[in-house]
């Protein structure tokens, strides 16, 4: 498999009247062909930022992307995104990297039908004529398991469920052939028996079309049946990368041991306390100086209030930003039961 | 937890409960559909135990726990709480139930007035039932903080200033000020991150030991639900499908729809693969609940009777009632 997306580097700020933001602070990774790479974090982490930089879906002012490459491509056909030009990107856009987002309702046009949504791109950036776009638009529908798609087409969003407008959003992504998805937290808004039908069909289509995938997500649930690497992000930081398997056997982060254990699970049988992390996460205006997860942090010793640790490989794909090897040493500070 | 010792006295008793919203369309606003968001359920709450009440978005979860709490009129049936009827009590005796019924409301950004000091909010339930002088409510505010997790000082400071968990934590601390007997937690975590969620549900579980408290716990989650109750029950379109304790609904499930939610949930360990359940379609919409048992039209093992009969519900083993025809008296799914 070659190489799809090399991130180097990318910081994201937003200059606001309350200060600085530090939204991403210098991640880097990247993405093989085909492969699915899961973004795990709580709100605020700058998961979604991260990955909306990379197609510049940043509101500028008062964003604005400070440092860092991002390479998309194969071969000589390797461009750094950000040095594109406002013309350059957009063909990028929806043709070769697509976005579905996480909020079916707001991300479709109410007033235009869903024919002419996903017509609109397949006209725009394949040059199809409007037969031919309507053509296409009905397959796609077919493809993403809309029931009489044809007669559907002529609908408006309003006139579809929570599930089949998400439906109608990955037709929409895949209309052009994306080399890569970005998915942001598309079954969030869903109940759980259309999240697994969700699930299941982007499964399907990674699996038919051989895209590359970059899901974005606050449940490590999902994640688990689906990447095939995870990235785990604090505070516009990347703390842990894994192979999934690895990540949820071997968990080196105590931010990733922590969120582990904040998960209610159906496959333990006996009611038990679950491992919570204490306290809130940093201001991303006045982030602290050393490493960023400190403050909530059991194993945290003197150098990680000054230190802010690098992410450092420690295994075979494995890479974790923490000073201690924490699956060798107990933590230094004991739960103080009564401030839950 | 109490849990295993915990009286088997029922707290609550819930019989056949109706609610129906009326929908208005024309000139005149008249009644031209009714939507059936409750029809006819039917279950009870232990005295110290935590009742989960589970199901997906318009299931009419929300509906019960409000209308219990009269904070909407019910359509029919009845509410015992402590064995007096809930809807026949009028003004001050209406009053003194209310005391010992509490909410915790979904969202802690609309449920907390954004121009109330947070000691006020804690405060205004014994305001208006007249209990203490103003100093002593101002103990009890900061006693209730302690509670809960949070500082005296806290107490002048306005919601806007709270993150989700800390707001949540407020509400919790709002129900609890009256020492109520019974707290409604309708999906108190469900707007919060995980590792937030955790530390409310932590919090959730140590006042139910310390103050003997019984909840009824609303939520669409159903690991959530399962980790915090003690009996669950599972509801579709308005209807109860099952009701059972958590160790029976986790390992032999008997409603489809149980199943199929079960199995919909994704496991958060990469190695363990589940058979799986995928429903097809949606929820059909409560305006035009489908005949028979409501759940047919998506049901993998439906067969005639079920687009004509309403199953009724039964109990099919000990602790274990369900409302499918193909499940027989001794608690094994019948496959046609």
């Amino acid at each position: 498999m070659s190489r799809l997306l090399e991130v180097k580097g990318l910081e994201t700020r937003f200059f606001t009247q309350d200060g600085v933001v530090h939204a991403v602070n210098g991640i880097s990774y990247d993405l093989n062909e085909g492969e699915t790479l899961a973004i795990v974090g709580e709100s605020g982490c700058g998961k979604s930022v991260g990955v909306m930089s990379l197609l510049r879906l940043i509101p500028q002012p008062p964003g604005r992307i400070t440092a860092g490459q991002v390479l998309f491509g194969a071969g000589d056909d390797r461009k750094d995104l950000l040095k594109l030009s406002d013309e350059e990107i957009r063909q990028v856009r929806g043709n070769r990297i697509a976005v579905i987002f996480q909020d079916p309702m707001t991300s479709l046009n109410p007033v235009l039908t869903i024919g002419f949504q996903i017509s609109e791109a397949l006209m725009l950036h394949m040059g199809m004529d409007s037969a031919a776009a309507r053509k296409r638009s009905v397959e796609l529908l077919e493809l993403v398991g809309i029931p009489r798609a044809a007669e559907r087409l002529d609908d408006y969003p309003h006139q579809f469920s929570g599930g089949m407008r998400q439906r109608v959003m990955i037709a929409m992504g895949l209309s052009c052939n994306p080399q890569l998805l970005i998915a942001d937290e598309p079954t969030t808004a869903l109940d759980v028996t259309i999240q697994a039908q969700i699930t299941d069909l982007v499964k399907r289509l990674r699996d038919e079309i051989g895209m590359a995938i970059i899901w974005i997500t606050h449940d490590l649930g999902v994640v688990a049946g689906l990447a095939d690497r995870v990235i785990v992000m604090y505070a516009g930081f990347i703390v842990e990368e894994a192979q999934v398997k690895e990540l949820y056997a071997n968990p080196r982060h105590p931010y990733t041991l922590g969120l582990l254990g904040s998960l209610p699970r159906l496959d333990e049988t006996r009611a038990h306390r679950l491992t919570s992390i204490e306290g809130l996460p940093p201001d991303l205006i006045d982030l602290p100086k050393g490493c960023p997860f400190y403050a909530r942090c059991k194993y945290r010793i003197d150098i990680c209030a000054v230190e802010n640790p690098l992410l450092l490989p420690i295994g075979p794909g494995h890479k974790v930003a923490c000073h201690r090897d924490i699956s060798k040493v107990a933590p230094t500070v004991v739960d103080e039961v009564e401030t839950v | 937890m109490s849990k295993i010792d915990a009286p088997q006295k029922d707290l609550l008793v819930i019989e056949n409960l109706k609610k129906y919203f009326p929908v208005r369309s024309g000139l005149f606003q008249r009644v031209t559909a009714w939507v059936q968001a409750v029809d006819g359920v039917s279950f009870s709450v232990r005295e110290g135990e935590t009742f989960g009440l589970v199901g997906e978005s318009g299931c009419g979860k929300t509906t019960i726990g409000r209308t219990i709490l009269r904070l909407t009129p019910s359509s029919g049936g009845t509410v015992y709480f402590d064995g007096e009827d809930v809807f026949a009590k009028r003004g001050a005796e209406l009053k003194t139930l209310r005391r010992n019924m509490q909410i915790v409301f979904q969202d802690p950004y609309s449920s907390l007035d954004p121009r109330m000091p947070v000691g006020e909010i804690i405060a205004e339930g014994l305001q208006i039932h007249g209990i203490g002088n103003s100093k002593e409510r101002a103990e009890v505010v900061t006693e209730m903080l302690a509670k809960v997790g949070l500082n005296p000082y806290h107490a002048r400071r306005y919601p806007h200033e709270f993150s989700g968990g800390q707001r949540q934590r407020i509400g919790i601390a709002r129900a609890l000020s009256l020492n109520p007997k019974f707290i409604v937690c309708d999906e108190p975590v469900s707007a919060l991150d995980v590792s937030i969620q955790s530390q409310v549900l932590n919090l959730l579980n140590k006042l139910q030991a310390e103050y003997g408290l019984t909840y009824l716990f609303i939520a669409h989650n159903l690991s959530v639900v399962e980790h915090i109750s003690d009996r669950i029950g599972v509801m579709y379109l308005g209807k109860m499908s099952e009701i059972t304790n958590r160790e029976t609904l986790y390992r032999n499930p008997l409603h489809p729809y149980t199943k199929a939610l079960l199995s919909a949930i994704p496991s958060p360990n990469p190695r363990v693969r589940r058979e799986r359940i995928v429903l097809t379609g949606d929820v059909p919409s409560p305006l035009r609940p489908p005949s028979g048992c409501r759940f047919h039209p998506r049901c993998p093992i439906a067969v005639e009777i079920c687009k004509h009969v309403d199953p009724p519900f039964e109990q099919k083993a000990a602790d274990h009632w369900v409302a499918c025809h193909l499940v027989p008296a001794s608690g094994t799914v019948n496959q046609h």
